[in-house]
């Protein structure tokens, strides 16, 4: 059942691109088609899982010697020496996956919502802990990271459509790009707003 | 380029939030109010001046494979730096900012900054580029915060005007698009104005 919860609210109710403005780079940045927003959403899908898992266990091991004040630091380095893992091992493993996923795999690195994310659980007022003392557990973690990464291929995918429906309009000079992608994003958060309470 | 553009060229020309669109995580999400948007702005200030100045002093000494991790590093290393400091002197600012202090070191703005402009000038000229850029992202996210404050909770900087609530979508994360976007498109009609 807590799982449920969590799941729930990491996709809908608190959204991380709509409502904890987490990974904006990337949703304005390539969401001009369905298929590289799509490809972008499973690459940070795969990359805030396995960094939300690894920062856990360094975060814990930090914990023990007393250095917290290192999270930052470690937790960028260890993302960043990830993603460069993860791109060596898909590119002998699978190279079908590795040409979908390839190019965006180094833009992962500076996407504030892996960092966002590993930072989160490690907080010691996490909301959907069961433990008594407000940290979430290695799975509740997990999931966390897992449905997080969900909602922002939700987001994107959704953000991505109406983006490509927007492209065949006639939009004013000043607002072109950027600032009508903007807009639209304003009116989908606002209807992510709708899912607030749900939970 | 002479030393005073290298300030002023950050409020206008190369805007970091209007123009160059960069940084745009904190900027939506920080702007609940004028003074939570300056607090990140001149947070932002602090990293970008000193990583600027370090990167420039050290460039030369990086070899070309490794300077994305170095600086990275470099960044890090200020970011915990401000991050006691700002426990130490200022916990409330602290509390409300929260995880986006730490997440200063995947800023765009302080790595672009890096990548683009320190690694190949002089010390000072870096530390005037922070100064100029750090100038134009506070300011841009003051007006940010100032225009949502406004319309979401009718004060500015904190002193109210109306009485009740504003726009409460304002102050929430729809709002946070919807002022930015406005605000780019009156920015690009202004400037391209003074352009013509």
């Amino acid at each position: 059942m807590e799982y449920i919860l969590i799941i729930i609210s990491a996709i809908f109710v608190n959204n991380i691109l709509l409502s904890q403005f987490l990974g904006i780079c990337p949703f304005l940045g390539v969401s001009n088609k369905l298929s590289t927003a799509s490809g972008m959403s499973m690459a940070v899908c795969f990359v805030i899982t396995l960094a939300t898992v690894v920062t856990y266990l360094l975060n814990s091991l930090l914990v023990k010697f007393g250095l917290e004040f290192l999270q930052t630091i470690s937790f960028i380095l260890v993302i960043a020496a990830l993603v460069q893992m993860v791109e060596i091992v898909l590119k002998k493993i699978s190279p079908a996956l590795y040409a979908s996923l390839g190019i965006f795999l180094p833009l992962i690195t500076t996407n504030c919502a892996v960092l966002g994310v590993a930072l989160t659980v490690v907080q010691k007022s996490s909301p959907f802990a069961a433990a008594a003392n407000g940290m979430m557990n290695l799975g509740e973690a997990t999931v966390y990271a897992f449905a997080t990464s969900l909602g922002f291929g939700l987001a994107m995918v959704l953000f991505a459509g109406l983006r490509e429906q927007l492209a065949l309009n006639n939009v004013p000079k000043s607002f072109k790009g950027i600032p009508i992608a903007l807009v639209t994003a304003g009116i989908l958060a606002m209807a992510f707003m709708g899912f607030s309470g749900l939970v | 380029m002479g030393k005073f553009q290298l300030i002023t060229k950050g409020l206008i020309k190369e805007n970091p939030t209007f123009v160059l669109l960069l940084g745009m995580c904190p900027t939506l999400a920080t702007t609940t109010s004028a003074i939570n948007g300056m607090s990140m702005g001149l947070a932002t200030t602090f990293v970008l001046i000193l990583s600027n100045i370090v990167i420039s002093a050290i460039a030369a000494y990086i070899p070309d494979k490794v300077r994305i991790p170095s600086y990275i590093v470099v960044i890090a290393t200020f970011v915990t730096v401000l991050q006691f400091v700002m426990q130490a002197y200022v916990p409330d600012v602290y509390e409300t900012l929260g995880l986006f202090i730490p997440l200063i070191v995947v800023n765009c703005i302080v790595l672009g900054r890096a990548e683009a402009f320190a690694n190949k000038n002089s010390v000072g000229d870096s530390a005037l580029d922070g100064i100029g850029i750090g100038l134009g992202f506070t300011c841009s996210l003051t007006v940010l915060g100032l225009v949502r404050e406004i319309l979401g909770s009718g004060s500015a900087f904190g002193f109210k005007f109306i009485e009740g609530d504003g726009i409460l979508a304002f102050v929430l994360a729809p709002g946070a698009f919807l002022a930015l976007g406005y605000l780019i498109v009156i920015f690009r009609k202004l400037t391209s104005k003074k352009a013509e």
